[in-house]
């Protein structure tokens, strides 16, 4: 979908103002209905029996202690989840089942194990500990690199590394190998005046969200019904859930609730097959909700990662080398993004050679999700740690070593495909330019930048507009609006119809009524529905405008619409006067019936989104803790339509990151079970953590998009764990190879490379 | 199981019920009154999104049991908002974009009238440490202690935009 | 589970007492909540003491200040002779969770629950809180540093309830404080935490200190060797130095998902130094 014209020139009156949103009052006051806020009469809670072991064989499991106890209605095992031939062509789809109910080993703490279903909470919990199960402890490996060794642990028989020419025929952990690049990196090392090379390690950083995963499953004995959940993609919930399940996809329809949070974390399934199952085989509604150690031990984090970065550069600046090996573990079944940490991480460059290569690799943890950005903070952790290592090494500001090598407009991404229009040098010269940026440090601060990138995606969408009798217009958008979406909507339909904001009321619509979208993800929404939703707008105005002619008795093509009315094209056309909306509204049922627009679209063209952010940090030298003192962003939104919710786009992001680079990580004990499931230990920023987050829109317009929109969700949390470990670095002198930088590591480190501070 | 019967007030309306002993205030809250406002993001006193005002003082519903209440007075975010006249923090959350996917958002928004009761004039400190009990994971805080700030300005009649 | 909510301490002795299975007693529920939800334990009785009077107040007695087991450490920090007097134990009452925990947490709770990093227990041993006990067989008062015998246990017998706890009155030129050290700036337990307080005569000299420090053994410790440092010094670098050294090696921690032992060891001296310091200079203001 091409950019309709300089959308710098264009007078927007809807799009880029500030607006509240259609979901807003509901939310400030406690009407809007979450996951776990739905009930329905006769309703059942179910809850899931979940492994206390890291890898076991589930030698049995009986239930009929469970079963007798009064009040208990269903009970489901992974016996209710039989082999169907959806499911084994699928290998995704096998591993999803084999995640939400464990087969023949226990592959995690927390993995499901078994479900019961029961009148209250209270009795399903007690049902829950009358469960009998056999298990055999097996060995277990947690850690990337202790699995991939050759006498590790094995999770799975029959995984043999794919990417690899004769790869052994014995069972393996590493799941596949992936190989980017181009040119010759030893050349490139050979003409480079200086090269650096570290190893860097990263820790398993779960989303957060705060709403637990929450479900309320209603199927009746004929196979059909109903489910209500949180989720970032009501369709592939769906989807799966059904295939799961051998049910037709056609006969079970899932509504989307209000989203408390996702980051990616809600674009897969764990409860909610189990809560169909249960329904299905008790005759009755169930509701599962996680509690918060079940978010944590059972839902997806990150991957943990150990990460080896090589990069040259002569004494100008110019990158002419870069290497990198990505060893990424994504849980208990293959699936890790570690190719998209190896095609992000060099991508604000463009070092004249090239390597990298990756690992797949599974372990005994939960499987991964998607998490913002998915694989790319860490890698930038490790690339920015070098990059700005190779300008103080040359003496070049890091700044301008970054303008030096960025990729622009035009350039050849390190990845392969060639960059339309992109903002990254705006970033950079932005936060030069910044005040920020000359703020002088004191005692123990420093001072660090980094950059980062984001593919951005497109993706199946389907939009449809309503046109009602008062003028106003119903949008049904599918893709759940985490973080303010729906009010970008209402903005681009309102832009493109010329009526007011709050005349266009935007829902997310369930599976049942609507056209097929794809999950919310890849920072998709602003783009993807937004361009479905002017389209939309555009084909309803095209039956507008006949309709105008109908009544007009002139030709179709003689009408044209301006500020959300019917006019004549010109003079020849005829002498009417505008024909307001409201008034082809009302008309609609004598002109022809309703009047609607819609919109389907594989789109492409999302058009990546660069930032660069900057922050100042001071460093307690006894105690090993970080302050972050002030904190900057500065990144392309292409066009910014609704401005405060980019800005917060923005600072959500950079505080994940800044959590991820701190103190969040997934501890393991020595029998591989998770020691801090619960927000006390696994620690993510709280209000006093933290400063302002200073925020500063770019928009160089994305080509792909008629207003120029480039999705802003995700790039925001690629840059902060580099800009984070580089200021920390500056402040202490020696540069944190392990993330999270918590107080024990950086004192430790301090101890043993830091050097001694200096007088003031 | 014998349950026990309790009478309390709730956004100042006397209110009865049945609860079993273990039933927090946030289960009674929610499965027995179905006033959802309040969120359980952890059941551990941890995140905040249960805050709820008993007696005066913001507590975590979920560190309550419904038993406890007998007698007491509780607010909930329910109770926030005046009929269709919302309460000044509401109304400057929602015009300061001071809430993404808004679960934190009743939790928080009763912690901080609790703060501007007893402190009319917050500096950003008191607000962040006041509210650091109060989990947000989509907005980084910046947003939200804006807000604070900007309602409590109109409240102490300072200024009126919101 | 039965709850019960009696309105005298008697009646709540015979409750416990007279409980055959297992019994728990309810102050601000901060703790015992979250280990109910958990299933860690399963109570057939909650003695909840929110509703008997005597244990809701703050009296100022001849011999220092009686904090009920029923207040919430922010009724404490709303104490002005509390704050004015023993401004190390309300600080550390203060840290406790979240601004909501506060308004539930009490520092009796605290200490009963006997975790070895609990906040306030360092600051109250450092003060020489004295608690009182009552029980079946009548009331007995107990130096706070003896409740607690090991992680969640404690020496109380069946049916023992603290009814309260004193802080004793103090000379001219005492003073304490609490320091602990988290990751983040709220939110979480102490890694290491230490409580001091000292008394300082006219010529600045320190003639008595008392030492205690959090999360670096199984239960709150009294460093005698850290307290002996101070006394008779003008606390200086030197004696600061030294305060450090004997915390440091009095620390005997483990490694966990909140610290290292190399860390932990590190920070108990670090910490003390800062503690001692904040003391030194209210000593002085109470001269």
């Amino acid at each position: 979908m091409p950019l309709d014209r300089d959308p710098a020139d264009r007078d927007y009156k809807v799009v880029g103002h500030r607006h509240n949103r259609p979901d807003g009052i509901d939310k400030v006051t406690g009407r809007a209905k979450f996951g776990a806020d739905m009930a329905a009469p006769g309703l059942l809670h179910g809850k899931i029996l979940r492994s206390p072991h890291a890898h076991a064989r589930i030698k049995s499991i009986d239930v009929s202690k469970a079963l007798a106890l009064e009040g208990v209605k269903a009970i489901v095992t992974a016996a209710d989840f039989p082999d169907n031939p959806a499911v084994l062509e699928d290998g995704e789809l096998t591993n999803i089942r084999y995640n939400v109910m464990a087969r023949e080993k226990a592959l995690y703490d927390g993995h499901a194990v078994a479900a019961v279903a029961a009148s209250n909470p209270r009795i399903a919990a007690k049902a829950l500990k009358l469960i009998e199960v056999d298990y055999e402890v097996l060995p277990h490996v947690v850690d990337v690199e202790l699995a991939m060794k050759d006498d590790a642990p094995i999770l799975h028989d029959h995984i043999r590394t794919e990417g690899v020419e004769d790869a052994p025929d014995r069972p393996t952990n590493i799941a596949e190998r992936i190989e980017l690049g181009y040119g010759d990196v030893e050349a490139g090392f050979a003409e480079a005046d200086v090269v650096i090379e570290r190893q860097f390690r990263t820790g398993a950083a779960h989303q957060g969200y705060i709403e637990p995963h929450a479900c309320l499953a209603n199927i009746s004995g004929d196979g059909s019904g109903d489910l209500w959940c949180c989720t970032q993609g009501q369709f592939m919930v769906r989807d799966v859930c059904a295939q799961l399940n051998g049910m037709d996809v056609s006969k079970l329809r899932v509504t989307p609730s209000e989203i408390g949070g996702g980051f990616g974390g809600k674009t897969t399934v764990f409860i909610e097959p189990v809560a169909v199952a249960l329904s299905r085989k008790a005759g009755k509604p169930v509701k599962i909700v996680m509690n918060r150690g079940e978010v944590f031990r059972a839902t997806g984090p990150t991957a943990s990662s150990a990460i080896w970065v090589k990069m040259g550069c002569k004494k100008d600046g110019t990158i002419t080398a870069a290497q990198a090996e990505f060893k990424y573990q994504g849980g208990a079944f293959p699936g890790s993004p570690v190719s998209m940490g190896a095609m992000t991480a060099f991508a604000c460059y463009q070092p004249k050679t090239l390597k990298a290569i990756g690992w797949d690799v599974v372990t005994n943890r939960p499987k991964q999700a998607a998490y913002r950005a998915p694989g790319a903070p860490m890698a930038a952790f490790a690339v920015e740690s070098i990059v700005e290592e190779l300008a103080h090494t040359i003496g070049m500001d890091p700044v301008d070593f970054r303008l030096k090598n960025a990729a622009t407009s035009g350039s050849k991404s390190s990845y392969g495909p060639t960059y339309s229009d992109i903002g990254l040098v705006e970033t950079l010269e932005a936060v030069k330019a910044h005040p920020n940026y000359a703020i002088k440090l004191g005692p123990n601060q420093g001072r660090g930048v980094a950059s980062g990138f984001w593919f951005n995606f497109g993706g199946q969408t389907a939009v449809t507009l309503n046109l009602n009798i008062d003028g106003t217009v119903a949008l049904s958008v599918g893709t759940p609006d985490i973080g303010g979406s729906r009010a970008s909507m209402c903005a681009m339909a309102a832009e493109e119809l010329g009526i007011p904001y709050h005349h266009v009321q935007t829902i997310i619509a369930d599976t049942g009524s609507l056209g097929f979208n794809d999950v919310t993800d890849g920072s998709r929404v602003t783009f993807a529905s937004g361009l479905a939703t002017i389209e939309a707008a555009r084909n309803a105005v095209k039956v507008l405008c006949q309709r105008a002619a109908k009544i007009w008795g002139i030709p179709a093509d003689a009408v044209t619409w301006e500020n959300g009315c019917a006019v004549p094209a010109g003079p020849n056309a005829g002498e009417f006067p505008p024909m307001t909306i409201k008034e082809l509204a009302k008309q609609a049922g004598a002109t022809g019936g309703p009047i609607a627009g819609h919109f389907e679209v594989s789109a492409d063209g999302a058009g990546p989104s660069f930032a660069t952010h900057l922050v100042d940090a001071e460093v307690d030298r006894e105690t090993g803790r970080i302050t972050i003192l002030r904190y900057l962003i500065v990144q392309d939104a292409g066009k910014a339509v609704s401005p405060a919710y980019v800005e917060g786009q923005m600072q959500g992001g950079a505080v994940q990151g800044i959590g991820w680079a701190l103190n969040e990580e997934y501890i393991y004990n020595d029998k591989g079970v998770m020691e801090n499931p619960g927000f006390l230990d696994y620690r993510v920023p709280v209000a006093s953590d933290l400063p302002m987050i200073d925020t500063q829109i770019v928009e160089v317009p994305n080509p792909g998009h008629p207003y120029g929109v480039r999705g802003v969700g995700e790039t925001s949390i690629v840059p902060p764990l580099g800009a984070v470990a580089n200021a920390v670095a500056a402040a202490v002198g020696a540069r944190p190879e392990e993330l999270p930088m918590s107080p024990p590591r950086l004192l430790k480190l301090m101890k043993e490379q830091a050097q001694p501070l200096a007088a003031e | 199981m014998s349950q026990v019967h309790v009478t309390t007030k709730i956004n100042g309306d006397t209110t009865e019920y049945l609860c079993d002993a273990e039933e927090t205030l946030l289960d009674v809250l929610r499965d027995r009154l179905q006033m959802t406002g309040s969120k359980e993001g952890c059941g551990t006193g941890d995140c905040g999104a249960c805050t709820v005002i008993m007696d005066g003082r913001p507590v975590c519903s979920c560190l309550v049991l419904g038993a406890e209440a007998e007698g007491r007075s509780v607010e909930t975010i329910e109770g926030m908002a005046k009929g269709e006249e919302l309460h000044p923090l509401q109304r400057h959350f929602l015009n300061g974009a001071a809430l993404q996917c808004g679960i934190c958002t009743p939790g928080i928004l009763v912690a901080a009238k609790a703060l501007l009761a007893q402190n009319a004039n917050p500096t950003e400190t008191e607000i962040r440490y006041w509210l650091a009990g109060n989990l947000c994971r989509c907005t980084g805080y910046d947003k939200i202690i804006r807000a604070v700030q900007s309602a409590a300005a109109e409240m102490r009649g300072e200024s009126h935009a919101a | 589970m039965r709850y019960e909510s009696p309105t005298t301490i008697d009646a709540a002795v015979t409750l416990l007492a007279g409980e055959t299975g297992k019994a728990h007693v309810l102050a601000g529920g901060t703790d015992l909540l979250v280990r109910l939800r958990s299933g860690f334990v399963e109570p057939d009785l909650i003695v909840d003491l929110k509703r008997i009077d005597t244990l809701k107040t703050i009296t100022l007695e001849s011999d220092g200040l009686r904090v009920g087991a029923a207040v919430p450490s922010a009724e404490l920090n709303e104490h002005a002779d509390a704050v004015a007097g023993w401004p190390g134990v309300c600080e550390a009452a203060g840290l406790i969770g979240s601004t909501q925990v506060q308004g539930r947490a009490t520092i009796s709770g605290n200490l009963c629950n006997a975790s070895p990093a609990a906040d306030s227990v360092p600051a109250m041993v450092a003060a020489g809180a004295i608690a009182r006990i009552i029980g079946p067989n009548g009331t007995r008062d107990v130096p706070v540093e003896e409740i607690a015998t090991g992680p969640g246990k404690t020496s109380l017998q069946k049916g023992e309830i603290v009814e309260s706890i004193l802080l004793p009155k103090r000379p001219a030129g005492t003073a304490d404080a609490y320091l602990r050290f988290i990751p983040r700036t709220e939110m979480d337990i102490a890694v290491v935490g230490v409580g001091i307080c000292l008394t300082i005569d006219g010529s600045g000299i320190c003639t008595a200190a008392r030492v205690s420090l959090g999360a670096v053994a199984a239960k709150v410790i009294i460093v005698e060797s850290a307290a002996k440092a101070l006394i008779g010094t003008k606390v200086d670098d030197a004696a600061l130095n030294a305060l450090a050294a004997a915390c440091s090696t009095a620390a005997t921690p483990i490694d966990d998902k909140r610290g290292t032992v190399e860390f932990r060891t590190d920070i108990a001296g670090t910490l003390a130094k800062r503690a001692a310091a904040i003391a030194l200079k209210r000593a002085e203001k109470n001269l």
